[in-house]
């Protein structure tokens, strides 16, 4: 037997791509149907992600400092601002230092945004999405992983953060922050692996210091409108009920800014432009964005996300 | 030390003055959360499993290991002297850590004894000796159909399954790796 060829892709991703075609025609007609318009944004920017645990690509440009995009959220935002009612889009986005079984470098988002809706009208969006994928893929709408099989069918459960924390870490929110290591630390190793094991759910009501750029629950300001959605332990999308008010936005700017200068972080510009349009007015809207590639591992019974992938960070 | 992200399948680290190699390891990174390395590690010394998080950046402790190639000299009062052969430094490891590879010690067997902190936790013995049938039954004269076995005892004390045309005083070699018999030694070649 000879070596293996590195220049060739191995035959079970081969094999995988047709499947993944298939699952994004199908993401597409299901956005198209419902009136999405699909835009496209710049992949190299002037304005981040100022998350402190995000690590953006420098792009040398000899007229500015420019970045390779973490998320296309500010500039889908600014369409909103613009009237757009309705958009989505499929792009790649970049993170520095996050390589692992359901992490890469350069993966694909699909990211999505209604106006006059919120968080509640994403996470439907959401199963529906899913379900519908699993039932034209497979016939039914489950995922069978590791022996287990997951059921699909809407709808799913939601659970908030301190529940899940509760049920799953036998502890408070309230003994736990402001300690945010702990709070992660907790999050990944007795809340997470338990979460979605027979049935997707819903994480929702963060807590307000872990906003990121979701409005804050007009009812509770101890939590901010912001979900997440879990399948077997994995992390599947991140979604908001959008900030809309720009003094708030910059002031969490500033404060992300802050801290990575105080962690000896790169401290990228504030987005002058997204907070102009925010002046100018975002309707209420509700946006997620999701892991494309996690997708389709879910969807094709995959264990790693670069076995989904054509050319992950590994084999380029 | 080592940082999380030098974090490899096989790495010897040190938890709490214990060595633990590393089984697995998996990048964890929650949301618009801090990254962190997850392992499965097993106890060098007791073969159990347990899971440990760092987070990223976070710095681990190498463990202090050294393997040596040592002689066998002689047993006495329950302990086994071992002798490098370099420096003729000795040191020595009780009948409980040696365990069954006492089997296969002779005089002058050279092993591999992989040091913590400079004590002995492990023995691993050449992964073929050659010993001497002490005892064992004469073969069936006449049987020729060749499916069955008997015991023999060498002269370490290690009883193996043997052919039936194999007779006291042969030298057999035997593996390490399964205590069994593996063919006769042909003496004066």
């Amino acid at each position: 037997m000879g070596a293996i060829n590195p220049g060739l892709v191995d035959r079970a991703i081969v094999e995988r791509l047709a499947h993944r075609h298939r699952i994004l025609q199908l993401t597409r007609a299901c956005f198209d149907q419902a009136g999405f318009i699909e835009v496209e944004t710049p992949s190299v920017v002037p304005s981040p992600g100022l998350d402190f645990h995000l690590d953006a690509f420098e792009v040398v440009d000899s007229r500015a400092a420019r970045f390779l995009t973490t998320s296309p959220e500010y500039q889908m935002k600014r369409l909103l601002a613009s009237g757009m009612g309705a958009i989505y889009q499929l792009c790649h986005c970049f993170r520095r230092d996050e390589d692992g079984h359901n992490h890469q470098p350069e993966f694909t988002m699909l990211e999505w945004y209604r106006t006059r809706a919120g968080s509640a009208e994403l996470m439907v969006d959401t199963e529906q999405l899913v379900a519908m994928l699993a039932t034209r893929l497979h016939g039914r709408s489950a995922i069978t992983r590791q022996g287990r099989t997951i059921d699909l069918a809407p709808p799913w459960p939601r659970i908030t953060v301190a529940d899940a924390f509760v049920r799953y870490a036998q502890t408070t929110l309230e003994s736990v922050l402001p300690d945010e290591e702990r709070f992660f630390r907790l999050l990944v190793d007795r809340v997470e692996p338990q979460l979605g094991r027979d049935q997707p759910v819903f994480l929702t009501h963060y807590p307000a210091s872990m906003a990121s750029l979701a409005k804050i629950h007009t009812d509770d300001p101890r939590y901010a409108d912001r979900f997440e959605a879990y399948v077997d332990g994995i992390e599947l999308c991140n979604g908001f009920g959008e900030l809309t008010d720009p003094v708030e936005q910059r002031a969490r700017f500033s404060a992300d800014q802050a801290s990575r200068r105080a962690g000896g972080k790169v401290v990228y510009p504030i987005d002058e432009r997204f907070l102009s349009a925010l002046d100018h007015g975002l309707p209420d809207s509700g946006g997620n964005a999701l892991g494309f590639d996690r997708m389709v591992m879910l969807l094709l019974g995959a264990e790693r996300i670069e076995d989904v992938m054509a050319f992950g960070a590994s084999r380029l | 030390m080592y940082d999380t992200s030098e974090i490899r399948k096989n790495l010897k680290i040190q938890i709490d003055g214990v060595p633990y190699t590393v089984v697995d390891f998996q990048f964890v990174k929650p949301g618009k959360g801090q990254p962190f390395t997850r392992c499965r590690l097993r106890n060098m010394m007791t073969g159990s499993q347990l899971e440990r998080t760092w987070k990223s950046g976070e710095k681990l402790e190498r463990a202090a290991l050294e393997e040596k190639q040592m002689q066998f000299l002689y047993l006495q009062d329950g302990f086994y002297t071992f002798m490098d052969t370099t420096n003729y430094d000795q040191l020595q490891i009780s009948k409980e850590q040696m365990g069954d590879n006492a089997y296969y010690l002779m005089d002058g067997t050279m092993v591999d004894v992989l040091l913590f902190n400079e004590l002995p936790i492990g023995v691993t013995p050449p992964t073929f000796v050659e010993m001497k049938v002490t005892q064992t039954d004469p073969g069936f004269k006449g049987d020729t159909s060749g499916n069955t076995t008997k015991q023999a005892t060498l002269e370490s004390g290690l009883v193996v399954n043997v052919p039936l045309f194999v007779n006291e005083g042969e030298l057999l070699k035997i593996d390490t790796r399964t205590g069994e018999y593996v063919e006769r030694v042909k003496v004066g070649r």
